[in-house]
């Protein structure tokens, strides 16, 4: 749909009406949920890019110090990347028609989401033990609050992940789940890249 | 713009609309309480948005009483006041104008006007409202905590918001922040479905350009808050931290009672960017519905197609855009570079051309109108009168040299209560007194309509137009008592009282409108199908009012656009949207021409 042609036709012309007429109601032939999913993301994202300018404002005060980034954080970040990679492999998968193999791709990347989270908790109470305690320093409560809210997000995402395993569990094939299994993986690599961000972020910085 | 010739196509005949998989209710529960139809979520918010509206309307007359009889109440301490006026705001901004405007208009009339239905997501949609009904509920019970409610002035800035010389600073503020937070979430659920059902679910034939300028208006608005929320999100979540963690994103190194604070390096004026960031959005959030809803009043009850449907549909999707690039002018007094403060009042005086080209084509819609002076009319009529107003106002506070000395002062009260506290309320019981034969299948008192009209409108002049005055003499907004100023005039304590006196009785006339609505649920003259002889498809329903799935077994193929009012050459003086061509009657002698 091309929104700006659409708006400036002429609803009233006996030349438009002809047109309108043949017009089927849908603005895109994408399945509403896909539309939803991606309107959603639009938020989320414009979520975390008000969260990184605020950093970055807060960045320019006095009180500023660096954190450093232990290694768990890149191991952490591996573990998210192979996450998605087994996501990935579960829709290809479907798209195959093989359901064994969406089951065991979808309890993978689960697993590895779930790894995820433990290392980040991980990660906050090594930072926690090194003596960088949050309130006392910004640069450190703003990687706290991220990793929450990004960790957030994907416990989100665990909920359509975990209903959508059942249906599996329960007998469904790979053509009924693919939908479902295809905008998990995509929620998957959406939070991938958020974090992949946040973390150049947090190093340049 | 490019003027879009279309080749000439031949008539294509409708095709079969397919058949969207409809949630039905087994029980009796999931048929009146968690329900998934858009039709009782609709009333389910516009129920809840009232009644905690209600509380709002309370909380302003105690305001009232204070400031017009300062001596004489003496349980309403500076505490108190406080608390009263930041709850007030809260609550008549996001928990009645947004929550009603979207979740109620947004939910009744999108699923009718596109032709659809119910919403795309229904299930995410039910749960939206008990998010938003969970908001309330934490919002209500910041009442009763120890310290009460937040008494930060509806803009919470800090520092002071969480320090403990501001009333609510403990608990009352994290309750606060905690139950916006759930609103978002609440909201944006509600906001997808509104959003993607207006893309995706309308009926065959029903072409962007062919919704009622309703549907625009509830759109747009969605978009601007799925866009702008998140500001308000981040801020609640980072001054909750703040306050309960004791992080410093927007606290500095600060003494209180003499006693050195923890928090250092924090910066208050950031708080103000996200806040602003969201809020200047937000007035428009409130705006879009209520001018679409206008539009398509004033068009029905003058019988007239609106005056310039594409550029009102172009002002509305620019005023969308534009309103976020000023929400600076709400920080002229934070101190700024005065660059910066031109760039956002150019800005502010761009958003007004296409605000103003709305009122005009408004304006031009009734003139050689076949004009009914039906209460939706003349509340619409009411509309435009007190949107001028607080339009111009706004103008003259767009301006950093005027707004310097008039910022914090009652001028701005009484520009935001004309532009959109009045305006929109106006919108909304013209709205109601329009749509309620549709949702009850019943009419409202007249009497007692032309009651609460007149006292609502003149009563509402009454109040906010001598606050002007107020604030060209400089008495500050959020005083407890002005007590004895020197430059403030002895006449302004008598015009508080006057002012207060006004309040009351139109708040009383709101108590009418209450008892009109609950008495002719029941009682009311039984409606004849489509009163108003309206054109969109809301009222071409085989029942009133609509049943479960709106539509009878097929739904409705649009073959115009929803203002076919006094066509030439036609017998009836309006052309229903879903009218097959060849069903139109035409009048003889005129066939051909028009
Ligand atoms: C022509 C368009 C408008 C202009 C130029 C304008 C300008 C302004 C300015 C400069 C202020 C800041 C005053 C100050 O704090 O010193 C302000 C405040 C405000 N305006 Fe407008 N405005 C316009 C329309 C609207 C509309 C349509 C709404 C709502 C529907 C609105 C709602 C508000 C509110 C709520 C405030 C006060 C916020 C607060 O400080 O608590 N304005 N306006
Ligand atoms: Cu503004």
């Amino acid at each position: 749909m091309d929104f700006f042609r659409e708006i400036s036709s002429k609803p009233w012309l006996e030349s438009q009406v002809a047109i309108d007429d043949t017009h089927q109601g849908g603005a895109y032939t994408l399945p509403s949920v896909t539309i939803g999913l991606r309107i959603f993301l639009g938020v989320v994202t414009v979520l975390f890019s008000l969260t990184v300018v605020a950093y970055s404002d807060r960045m320019t005060l006095a009180d500023w110090r660096p954190v450093p980034e232990p290694t768990l954080m890149w191991l952490n970040i591996v573990v998210l990347f192979a996450s998605s990679v087994a996501m990935q492999w579960s829709v290809i998968s479907a798209r195959r028609g093989r359901t064994a193999n969406v089951e065991i791709g979808m309890l993978v990347g689960g697993a590895l989401a779930l790894a995820f989270l433990a290392g980040q908790l991980l990660m906050v109470r090594q930072m926690n033990a090194l003596g960088y305690f949050a309130p006392t320093n910004p640069a450190l409560a703003f990687l706290y609050m991220l990793s929450a809210m990004h960790g957030v997000h994907l416990l989100g995402g665990l909920v359509a992940w975990g209903r959508t395993v059942m249906r599996i569990w329960g007998g469904h094939e790979a053509h009924q789940v693919r939908m479902s299994v295809e905008l998990c993986a995509f929620y998957w690599h959406f939070l991938l890249v958020v974090w992949f961000l946040l973390f150049v972020w947090f190093s340049i910085t | 713009m490019v003027d879009v010739t279309p080749e000439k196509v031949e008539y294509v005949g409708p095709a079969e609309v397919p058949e969207v998989d409809l949630y039905h209710a087994k029980t009796w529960w999931t048929k009146y309480v968690f329900s998934q139809d858009a039709k009782v979520i609709a009333i389910q918010y516009s129920g809840t948005a009232v009644a905690i509206g209600l509380v709002g309307l309370v909380l302003s007359w105690l305001m009232r009483l204070q400031l017009g009889f300062p001596e004489f109440f003496s349980f309403i301490s500076p505490d108190l006041y406080l608390q009263f006026v930041t709850m007030h705001g809260m609550i008549m901004v996001i928990y009645l104008l947004t929550a009603l405007f979207l979740g109620g208009f947004g939910n009744y009339l999108i699923p009718l006007m596109v032709g659809a239905r119910d919403m795309v997501f229904p299930f995410v949609n039910m749960v939206s409202y008990w998010v938003y009904l969970l908001a309330v509920l934490v919002l209500v019970s910041s009442f009763f905590v120890p310290g009460g409610p937040t008494g930060a002035g509806w803009t919470l800035y800090p520092p002071q918001a969480i320090l403990s010389g501001t009333p609510g600073s403990g608990a009352g503020i994290v309750l606060m922040l905690v139950s916006l937070a759930l609103f978002i979430i609440g909201f944006t659920m509600g906001g997808l479905n509104y959003v993607v059902t207006v893309l995706q679910a309308r009926t065959r034939g029903m072409t962007l350009m062919r919704l009622p300028l309703t549907v625009w208006g509830i759109f747009t608005a969605t978009v601007l808050a799925l866009l702008a929320f998140p500001a308000l999100f981040v801020s609640a979540i980072m001054m909750t931290l703040d306050s309960v963690l004791g992080t410093s994103f927007f606290m500095p190194a600060i003494v209180e009672f003499g006693e050195q604070l923890q928090y250092g390096g924090g910066s208050p004026v950031l708080f103000q960017h996200l806040f602003w960031f969201f809020g200047h959005p937000e007035v428009y959030i409130v705006a879009l519905p209520a001018f679409g809803i206008v539009s398509d009043l004033l068009s029905v009850h003058a019988r007239r197609n609106i005056f310039g449907y594409r550029m009102m549909v172009w002002a509305i999707v620019g005023i969308g855009a534009l309103s976020f690039v000023v929400w600076a002018h709400h920080m002229y007094v934070s101190g700024m570079n005065p660059y910066f403060g031109f760039f956002f009042a150019t800005t502010t005086l761009i958003i007004a051309v296409p605000t103003a080209l709305k009122v005009y084509n408004w304006t031009l819609t009734l003139w050689r109108g076949d004009i009914h002076l039906t209460l939706p009319m003349l509340f619409a009529i009411a509309f435009i009168i007190t949107f001028v107003n607080g339009g111009i106002t706004g103008l003259f506070l767009g301006n950093v040299v005027v707004d310097v000395p008039l910022s914090d002062t009652m001028f701005v009260v009484a520009h935001f209560h004309m532009v959109m506290g009045v305006a929109p309320i106006l919108v909304v019981f013209g709205a109601v007194y329009h749509w309620f034969p549709l949702m009850t299948g019943r009419m409202l008192n007249q009497a007692m309509g032309q009651f609460h009209f007149w006292v609502t409108f003149l009563g509402a002049y009454l109040i906010y137009f001598p606050m002007h005055y107020l604030g060209f003499v400089g008495v500050p907004r959020r005083y407890w008592e002005i007590g004895e100023t020197n430059f403030i005039p002895e006449s302004a304590e008598s015009l508080n009282a006057f002012i207060t006196v006004a309040a009351l009785v139109v708040g009383f006339a709101q108590v009418v409108f209450i008892y009109n609505i609950l008495t002719s649920i029941f009682k009311g003259k039984i409606s004849e199908r489509n009163p108003w002889k309206a054109t969109s498809l809301e009222w071409q329903t085989t029942t009133v009012p609509p049943g479960h799935g709106n539509f009878d077994d097929e739904l409705p193929v649009v073959y115009r656009w929803a203002y076919s009012y006094s066509v030439p050459g036609t017998v009836d003086d309006y052309t229903p949207q879903n009218v097959h061509p060849d069903d139109v009657v035409k009048i003889a002698a005129e066939q051909g021409g028009d």
